[in-house]
């Protein structure tokens, strides 16, 4: 067994222990730190099949901000577990069928899925023909190209559900006082001082 | 394909895998003895902005009043608050300072000096720093504390602004060196103007939105609302005592160590002489690379020592309505320039 093996089963068993704490730990702040186990052994497979930009890219995104704001919102939220597990057995058989369907979808995969001989000529290659081109220059060849509408779109769809959750949560309230930065800044000393001569005992 | 882990991986079959560890050893030993000068310069450099002495009593100068305190700090009793959570209380100074740490690793010190030496090396630096918060977060939650929390939550939303514009400063060099291999970034800076061709000069709003960015990310001064000693007491730090405390200071120290080195091997050229000239190019290029360090470093202890802390709202401000946007704009622009170029020449 080569030394490769050996870190894809290390990996592959934590990523599998991990996401199984993740549902079952009664705290939801270890489940969220489970989480991002999970996501860091997900890593780890990536840097396995030499796709190392994915990897850093999943440690960038979902345990560097994603996760962040789980964490976030569940240390913030005072959860009550009792009442979050009294519905349980309700959704029991729902839960149960969709996860059948999963698991039959993933035999699928393995067993009835094939591709057309004619498919191969159309796919974009995303292995890099080249040896010496870095898997990163290699999306990128092929995002840029032959992908950039599906890129640009999923970018736009992005930018839209950004835009809406700051629409739902921007309440300017009536009557606060805001800081004009501007304003501050460009105030000069005429405008704010005035020179009076008091007479004594007169006042303003 | 580059054999991502071949400083890993590959040395179990080809190399030894001691020569490796020796690597490691060598890098964190002679990383804690700068950290360590660097805590003594950084409170001599505060203490004489302020006309007091600083640290002076232990050794000559007081040059090993770091390591006494380090002696105190050990041998004092750690103590953990009741109510806290303590197995998150514990992890989260050892979160903090191991990946402070380990972030080290692909940080080319001289020309293929460094433990690793990863194509991607500037997003394994990214995706490190990007987890420091962690520390910071599970601290704050552990302690079970509101002055903790507050801390946490104040640092949460700090480093991830704050990311975002460093990201993309990074972005505007990867452009102009082509690579996010750290070595192959500072090689392309390499240039016949010396000092002049280092990417601090054409990329030069992006040096300043860099290094002030960067003491945000690593809750310095005037950005370290997070441990704000005048309204927070120490912040997320506030319960924790002796190790799990040396650990968290530590693992700051470190991290901002590691974002001197990046801003000496993104805009100052790493280990290139200022000059490809005699005398300068008769030193070796580990001596220009802490010579920058301690440079960029000095300018950290400068701000720390002048500059008054930021309100919370200012911050927020600084780093999504300017630096944002201007880190935004300089990414257009270095892309269309870049792209002008090969059109043109």
């Amino acid at each position: 067994m080569s030394v490769v093996n050996v870190f894809f089963y290390i990996f592959a068993t934590t990523l599998v222990v991990s996401s199984l704490l993740v549902i079952t730990s009664r705290n939801p702040v270890y489940s969220v730190i489970f989480l991002i186990m999970a996501f860091f052994n997900a890593a780890g497979l990536f840097i396995l099949l030499h796709a190392e930009f994915l990897a850093m890219i999943l440690v960038i995104v979902y345990v560097g901000a994603v996760a962040v704001l789980f964490l976030f919102v569940v240390m913030m939220l005072d959860i009550d577990f009792a009442e979050l597990r009294s519905g349980y057995m309700k959704y029991m058989p729902l839960g149960v069928l969709f996860g059948i369907g999963l698991f039959a979808e993933l035999g699928l995969l393995f067993k009835a899925w094939t591709l057309p001989a004619d498919v191969a000529k159309n796919i974009a290659t995303p292995v890099p023909k080249d040896e010496a081109i870095t898997n990163t220059e290699a999306i990128g060849r092929v995002l840029y190209t032959d992908y950039v509408l599906f890129f640009q779109t999923a970018g736009l769809i992005l930018l839209v559900a950004m835009i809406g959750a700051i629409i739902l949560t921007l309440h300017h309230k009536k009557g606060v006082k805001r800081q004009n930065i501007a304003e501050q800044v460009g105030r000069k000393r005429e405008d704010a001082i005035e020179m009076v001569k008091v007479e004594s005992g007169k006042g303003l | 394909m580059m054999d991502f882990f071949w400083t890993n991986i590959w040395p179990w079959l080809t190399w030894s895998p001691i020569l490796i560890a020796f690597q490691s050893l060598a890098l964190l030993v002679s990383l804690l003895i700068l950290v360590a000068f660097l805590l003594y310069a950084d409170r001599k450099i505060w203490a004489a902005v302020q006309i007091r002495r600083g640290p002076n009593v232990v050794g000559p100068f007081g040059l090993w009043q770091s390591f006494a305190d380090m002696i105190k700090f050990v041998t004092k009793e750690v103590i953990i608050p009741s109510g806290s959570n303590k197995v998150v209380f514990l992890m989260a100074p050892l979160v903090s300072s191991v990946l402070a740490l380990s972030a080290w690793a692909v940080i080319p010190i001289n020309e293929g000096w460094g433990v690793a030496s990863l194509n991607v090396g500037i997003l394994y630096i990214f995706a490190i720093s990007s987890l420091e918060v962690y520390g910071v977060i599970l601290g704050g939650w552990a302690s079970n504390s509101k002055y903790a929390f507050l801390g946490a939550l104040r640092s949460a939303a700090q480093m991830i602004s704050y990311e975002v514009s460093i990201g993309f400063v990074i972005v505007t060099v990867l452009l102009c060196a082509g690579s996010l291999n750290l070595t192959d970034i500072v090689n392309a800076q390499k240039g016949q103007y010396g000092m002049f061709s280092w990417y601090w000069l054409p990329l030069f709003p992006m040096f300043i939105v860099f290094f002030i960015s960067a003491l945000a990310e690593t809750n310095r001064p005037p950005f370290d609302l997070p441990e704000a000693e005048s309204e927070l007491v120490a912040g997320f730090m506030v319960e924790y005592s002796s190790t799990p405390y040396l650990l968290f200071m530590l693992g700051e120290y470190v991290a901002i160590l590691l974002m001197c080195a990046l801003t000496t091997i993104l805009f100052l050229g790493g280990w290139l002489p200022p000059f490809d000239v005699a005398p300068f190019n008769w030193l070796p290029g580990v001596f220009w690379f802490v010579f920058k360090l301690c440079f960029v470093f000095f300018f950290f202890a400068m701000v720390k020592a002048i500059v008054p802390r930021y309100r919370y709202d200012q911050l927020m401000r600084l780093g999504w309505k300017v630096f944002l946007p201007l880190s935004l704009f300089m990414v257009v622009v270095v892309a269309s320039v870049l792209q002008y170029q090969k059109v043109v020449g």
